[in-house]
């Protein structure tokens, strides 16, 4: 007993500040990427080429990176001549719609808080089933990781829970393979209404690397209905903190930030 | 029966198609048991589809003890007799055959899919399937147990925590498990298929997602192979910086292994600090290359982001830091009668059995078996660097905790071994077209145990087959046998002595 207190006394108080203080990230962290078009007059489209996932777009409408296929690699950041693509350490990626991850048309919003009926309901307490459809433990394990000391997802009121009858959504990793897509669709109809549906992870929202794979279905939208989309491969954990508490409405900034066109 | 010495290759070096010797299914088959027989194992048995009516069988066959490997082939149709009968480790890479190729190896004693699909050959199928009809996941026969109060338990796919998908059937008595039978595939994304015809730009993303929590092991594996097939030299100080990589890799899934096995015996002052410390582990690997998991950082001939002075200096310090909490924390453990008392005897296979089996990696290390890639089949920078290998002979939780917290030591020692002695120079070297008719089979330590990737080249020098086996694909029947006569209550524990990949199984 005295030598776990002693280690208790070692080990110290770890948890994150974040929401209330600035998250520490890596310097070299690929969060969300910059485009400045003004570099890319040629539409060279060396970017397009190397993408793995075909994210982006060149065409008369300018550069379009989709954020939802985008694995956050760093190759056309290092194929791009002119320097157009860079990835900043930008960690907010969370959207409310598919579209919304498109970068290089409009101006990028994150994702909405949910409407006041909906933020009575689940803004205190938000209970979650995760399914894991084809996911490789990368998402899995960095939403797992909000449950330890670091993140202390207990603190929001947020929590996993062990069947979906005591949950109040999913939260959905993985492209959802052929072999997973009934398990899924059960486990959403055994969620009570009203619910919420969270898609993390490239492969979630888009299939990330096995898009066009004829043994998955290029992710979990046509499948369930998805509120909140959480970009990345693997998205980072305050990523995916950032997007759970945004939707809850438990971020104290507004939810419009200033556009990465400009 | 030896038709010459190109069977016998090295990790890594690439051989021509036509020298790997194509015997007939008879000799075949006894050169693999015979090999099995006399202390080999199998590493990887796999079929390509050779002409309209054959399959090209082939076996990569392991020699621990002088560090040598093995390539036979043979042809086989429809049908060929079984090899598990008599060895117990060709048991699922049987099941995989038939179910990819409709080739039915006769007199096999449990032959069903394992991943759930349809034949990769059209017209061939092991079960007589209809072509049509969707192949559904885990519906087939199972195991069972008759008698008074004997009853059943199914878990999965979907599981109570954050977990990916598989199925499990006990057949229990009381709380007694007699049997447990793992139904996986519900991961299967059809990665092996994809990469055929490559190396192109979706090749480097699926190695890194094979398994995700070993994005930096397979990866490895993935680079080793292609720049034997190109003849590419990896400058050493890229070699040295994949090897940190990869120990890395090791140290946060075992610090948060021993993490998720103190919390699964509800000791929660080293769940709650290994939790963290896995995490610290992982910011390590972002702090080279800015991803937990090392994404972007291996591709082939070398490696995308270098250490500068500052970075080198601060992942010292760090990893110094978590050095001493790991060590604070896993210490407990083993000071706590009620933990030992829960991890010694719990899930024990004994050494024969993991043996039989052809156990890899800490689950056979745990069992008392030398048996490390490192040692035994070195590449990269662990040619010239060692690190000793670390086994434990009960074969129980208790060993495969203690397995892995010998690992974490000497896996840190490494790393400040490398970084002392860190040359100067490149980290990436360029890299040609591969090589056309050719073979390679590299083999990595990831921190499940021994990753195999086996790359054959068309006459064009791309992928004309690739085939990947996961430490997993051995190891989920050590789980199975090691619930045997285990309470069912225990299953957590001994499942989390393995935390074995489903993903990595499913491909």
């Amino acid at each position: 007993m005295l030598k776990a207190l002693l280690a208790r006394a070692h080990q110290k108080h770890r948890t994150v500040g974040f929401p209330d203080q600035p998250p520490v990230l890596p310097d070299r962290l690929r969060g969300r990427p910059e485009i400045d078009a003004a570099k890319c007059s040629d539409g060279c489209r060396v970017c397009a080429e190397v993408c793995p996932t075909d994210a982006i777009t060149v065409d008369a409408k300018g550069l379009r990176l989709d954020l939802g296929r985008c694995l956050f690699c760093p190759e056309c950041e290092r194929a791009c001549p002119e320097g157009a693509i860079r990835f900043t350490t930008e960690h907010r990626l969370a959207t409310s719609s598919r579209d919304a991850l498109v970068l290089g048309e409009k101006e990028f919003q994150l994702a909405r808080t949910l409407d006041e009926k909906a933020r009575k309901l689940f803004g205190r307490s938000l209970k979650l089933r995760q399914v894991s459809a084809g996911g490789c433990n990368g998402c899995e394990a960095d939403v797992n990781v909000l449950n330890t000391v670091v993140f202390d997802l207990g603190r929001f009121g947020i929590q996993f829970v062990a069947s979906p009858r005591h949950a109040d959504g999913l939260l959905i990793t993985g492209p959802v393979t052929r072999n997973m897509e009934s398990a899924l669709r059960q486990t959403y109809e055994a969620v009570p209404s009203p619910k919420l549906v969270i898609a993390v992870g490239a492969c979630a929202i888009s299939g990330g690397p096995y898009v066009g794979h004829s043994e998955q279905r290029n992710g979990a939208e046509g499948i369930v209905p998805v509120d909140l989309y959480i970009p990345g491969c693997p998205p980072h954990p305050i990523t995916i903190l950032d997007g759970l508490l945004r939707l809850l409405g438990r971020m104290d900034s507004a939810c419009r930030i200033s556009p990465i066109m400009r | 029966m030896k038709t010459g010495a190109s069977n016998v290759i090295r990790n890594g070096e690439a051989v021509l198609l036509t020298g790997i010797p194509n015997l007939s299914f008879t000799d075949f088959r006894e050169q693999l048991l015979q090999v099995c027989e006399d202390g080999g194992r199998i590493a990887a048995l796999f079929g390509q589809p050779a002409g309209t009516d054959s399959i090209r069988l082939f076996g990569v066959l392991a020699n621990d003890a002088n560090g040598q490997l093995e390539l036979w082939s043979t042809e086989v149709g429809g049908h060929y007799p079984a090899l598990t009968p008599i060895c117990a480790q060709a048991h699922w890479f049987e099941r995989e055959i038939a179910e990819q190729w409709g080739v039915k190896p006769e007199g096999h004693p449990w032959l069903k899919p394992i991943r759930f699909h349809h034949s990769y050959r059209e017209g061939h199928d092991a079960w007589n399937r209809p072509a049509g009809i969707p192949v559904q996941p885990g519906v087939a026969d199972f195991f069972t147990m008759t008698g008074e109060e004997v009853h059943e338990v199914a878990v999965g796919p979907v599981h109570a925590g954050i977990i990916e998908p598989g199925h499990f059937r006990f057949q229990c008595h009381g709380e007694k498990v007699y049997h447990l039978e793992i139904s996986l595939g519900y991961q299967h994304r059809g990665v092996e298929r994809a990469l055929i015809g490559g190396p192109d730009k979706r090749t480097i993303p699926c190695m890194e997602t094979l398994a995700g929590d070993t994005t930096i092991g397979h990866t490895l594996a993935h680079c080793e192979a292609v720049e034997a097939l190109a003849a590419c030299r990896v400058p050493a100080r890229a070699q040295a910086l994949r090897a940190i990589a990869l120990e890395l890799e090791r140290l946060a899934n075992h610090s948060g292994d021993l993490g998720a096995l103190a919390g699964d015996v509800g000791y929660l002052p080293t769940a709650s600090f290994c939790g963290r410390i896995r995490g610290d582990f992982l910011n390590l690997t972002a702090l080279i290359c800015g991803n937990r998991f090392g994404r972007g950082l291996v591709r082939p001939g070398g490696i995308l982001f270098d250490l500068d002075q500052t970075r080198h200096a601060q992942l010292e310090e760090r990893l110094e830091q978590a050095r001493k909490d790991v060590t604070n924390a896993v210490n407990l453990l083993w000071d706590a009668p009620s933990v030992r008392s829960r991890f010694e005897n719990a899930g024990p296979v004994p050494r024969e059995t993991a043996l039989e089996l052809g156990l890899v990696g800490l689950a056979a290390r745990a069992s008392g078996i030398d048996r490390d890639v490192r040692a035994q089949f070195p590449s990269g920078i662990y040619r010239f660097a060692q690190i000793p290998v670390s086994s434990y002979h009960t074969g129980s939780v208790f060993a495969r905790a203690h397995v892995r917290w010998m690992e974490i030591q000497r896996s840190i020692a490494f790393i400040f071994d490398q970084l002392r002695a860190l040359t100067d120079g490149p980290v990436r070297a360029g890299i040609g077209p591969l090589v056309a008719n050719h073979a390679v089979v590299s083999l990595t330590e990831g921190w499940r145990g021994e990753i195999c990737h086996v790359v054959l080249t068309d006459a064009a020098g791309k992928f004309a087959h690739y085939k990947v086996v996961d430490p997993s694909f051995h190891n989920w029947m050590g789980l199975a046998q090691a619930m045997r006569d285990q309470q069912i209550s225990d299953f957590p524990l001994c499942n989390k002595s393995f935390n074995l990949s489903y993903c990595g199984h499913d491909l």
